[in-house]
């Protein structure tokens, strides 16, 4: 019973992850770029919905739907003031930037509100509990993995059956020829990357209710959400959300067995797959 | 310079070239000998330029000309420390003698990791080289018997004892301790010396010519014959072994470790990638310069902790931005300084040999 409990909370946990991951995939899907500073850009809402939440008094809640559209405009000037520059065929100027962003984002976070870890309060949900068949789970992870499957299912429906996602498809396969057809790469470029700092945000919701977070934790949430992404296959988003449940089960069955192994568990999943099939298990897009 | 038998000739030398040649060899005869006037304080700052320089040229290797954009360099620094403290602690091996156990244990870890990294590309690459680096240090942080999570320390007896240390005390009039710190400037002197020599012997090479090619384009260099995928392993081999004495050698100075200072990714990854791209990517002088840059910054900048950091990533999105090859391409530029003349030119009988 209590390895199926483990294997529950990991799936979930894989919910998590997933919500990291997805926005770091629509980005790669489209436009090829790899953001190093993704990770810290989750950390950056975590502390703005923290500053929306104890500041103003808002509940959680509301302070996504405030955050999200800061957010979008944060990553749509990033996009074309900084990384549509530096984009082409070239990887490493794109790289180079990120990373520097990287860095500049945990310091300023460190500057802003000191290394001391923080929670955003969230008093109806902390420690609620509900019964699933034989095991019992948290009411916050399984509302992060409800998350993580309405944000995948509402981008794929953007995705596949609107004219933006029409665009996204379109520059993603040939920004030349979608340039041809009246379609700006770089517009879409910004709007998609907006987008993905809107899925951010929720992920930061998560990241920061669940458990204590400081300045310094992005690059390991980058790491977990670049082996979720990898797993799943590039360019499938509920590919992404099956990477993130097998990074979360891995780590659950790894700290249930020592707590020192946990990390170290879901970086040999990885590894391991990466082993067996270096595309990933769910491949569509060619790179 | 022209005989009738060979009036065409390619050559990659120049007049600047050659007098940069004399006046590095000037400045490595004056660093050999400046312990004898420096203060320890010098001689320890020295250390970690020329270390410093030592990992940027590697990393310059890597991404500037084999495309191998690495953030797990980390990796093989801290592989490369923790096989010294092995050698000394568990082996008993004399410290200067086990920094080639650093190297050995680069290479040991650069072929796993080569053969994971290496089915994936481009940015894809770069995060797999980091996963792969944490990965490693987490089972480090097992290994109990050098400290596990902790770390530890060099047993005295051992540093003491070690070759050189009492003839250099005699020799200078120091203790033991500043005698360390001269043995260690002095290998570092040697190892960013050999180490540029090498690169710029490599670059020199057909095996450079064809690195450059496949930087510039792969599949091009690949159809006139360069086998792409040797020339990356090999690339990555010789960086990793480098890597591996470097860190070994950090930490005989320290001569105290921990997982998490050994694979810091900011010590050992973060500052070598600014120090290249504010330098300039692509160049031999590029690091030079850059590491000088860098530690200017980080001399007036130390007190003010995250400012300093905030202030290098700005730095370096900058940089990439409007200038992309660094100060020394905006120099080179400006003056047509090529201090390491890697170019084949052609030189004619009308030349009349160098210009």
């Amino acid at each position: 019973m209590i390895w199926l409990d483990t294997i529950v909370q990991g799936i979930l946990l894989g919910g998590l992850y997933a919500l990291f991951a997805t926005g770091l995939s629509l980005v790669f899907g489209i436009m090829r770029l790899v953001n190093l500073a993704h990770g810290d850009m989750i950390v950056l809402a975590a502390y703005l919905i923290l500053v929306l939440v104890t500041g103003l008094g808002l509940s959680p809640w509301l302070a996504v739907l405030i955050a999200a559209p800061l957010m979008f405009a944060l990553g749509w000037l990033l996009q074309r003031v900084v990384l549509n520059r530096v984009l082409g065929p070239d990887i490493l100027p794109p790289l180079l930037v990120t990373f520097g962003l990287s860095i500049a984002i945990q310091n300023a976070l460190l500057e802003g509100f000191s290394a001391d870890s923080r929670r955003i309060p969230n008093p109806d949900l902390e420690g609620a509990s509900v019964a699933l068949g034989p095991v019992t789970v948290g009411v916050m992870p399984v509302l992060t993995f409800a998350s993580a499957v309405l944000v995948i299912v509402i981008l794929n429906r953007v995705i596949y059956g609107t004219p933006l996602g029409r665009s996204f498809r379109a520059t993603s396969d040939d920004p030349v020829t979608a340039g041809l057809m009246g379609i700006e790469p770089m517009k879409v470029f910004a709007v998609a990357t907006g987008i993905a700092m809107m899925v951010v945000t929720v992920a930061a919701l998560y990241l920061g209710t669940r458990a204590n977070f400081d300045p310094a934790i992005g690059p390991a949430r980058l790491i977990y959400a670049f082996q979720a992404v990898i797993i799943g296959g590039l360019g499938s988003l509920w590919g992404t959300l099956a990477g993130g449940v097998i990074i979360g089960v891995a780590q659950t069955l790894g700290a249930a067995v020592n707590p020192e192994w946990q990390i170290l568990a879901g970086h040999l999943a990885f590894l391991l797959v990466l082993l067996v099939r270096p595309r990933g298990l769910f491949p569509r897009a060619r790179d | 310079m022209s005989s009738p038998s060979a009036p065409w000739r390619a050559t990659t030398r120049t007049r600047t070239g050659t007098l940069v040649a004399l006046l590095a060899l000037a400045l490595i005869v004056a660093g050999l000998v400046l312990p004898a006037f420096a203060s320890r304080r010098l001689i320890q700052d020295l250390f970690y330029i020329l270390t410093m320089l030592t990992l940027a040229q590697i990393w310059n290797l890597l991404a500037g000309y084999g495309g191998l954009v690495s953030v797990g360099q980390q990796a093989f620094v801290g592989i490369g420390a923790y096989a010294l403290f092995g050698g000394v602690i568990l082996g008993g091996m004399d410290p200067l003698l086990a920094i080639l156990l650093g190297g050995a244990a680069g290479l040991v870890l650069a072929i796993p990791m080569a053969f994971f990294a290496f089915r994936l590309h481009g940015a894809y690459f770069a995060i797999g080289t980091w996963v792969i680096a944490e990965t490693t240090r987490l089972l480090i942080a097992q290994w109990k018997a050098l400290g596990g999570g902790t770390g530890t320390s060099l047993p005295r007896a051992a540093t003491s004892d070690m070759i050189g240390v009492a003839q250099v005390a005699e020799l200078f009039g120091v203790r033991d301790a500043a005698a360390r710190d001269i043995l260690a400037y002095w290998i570092a002197l040697l190892l960013a010396v050999a180490l540029i020599a090498g690169i710029y012997a490599l670059l020199r090479s057909r095996l450079g010519l064809a690195l450059i090619a496949v930087r510039d384009n792969a599949e091009a260099a690949a159809s006139v014959g360069v086998d792409v995928r040797w020339l990356k392993w090999a690339v990555f081999l010789i960086a990793s072994v480098a890597t591996g004495l470097t860190g070994a050698l950090i930490f005989l100075q320290t001569a105290r470790i921990s997982p998490d200072a050994a694979f810091a990714i900011t010590d050992w990854t973060a500052y070598v990638i600014f120090i290249v791209v504010i330098g300039g990517i692509g160049t031999i002088e590029g690091p030079i310069l850059g590491v000088l840059v860098f530690f200017a910054l980080r001399s007036t900048l130390a007190d003010y902790g995250s400012w300093y950091l905030l202030t290098l990533g700005l730095t370096a999105i900058v940089a990439m931005i409007f200038a992309p090859k660094g100060l020394w391409g905006l120099l080179s530029a400006r003056t047509g300084w090529h201090l390491f003349p890697i170019r084949h030119r052609l030189i004619g009988p009308a030349d009349g040999g160098e210009r």
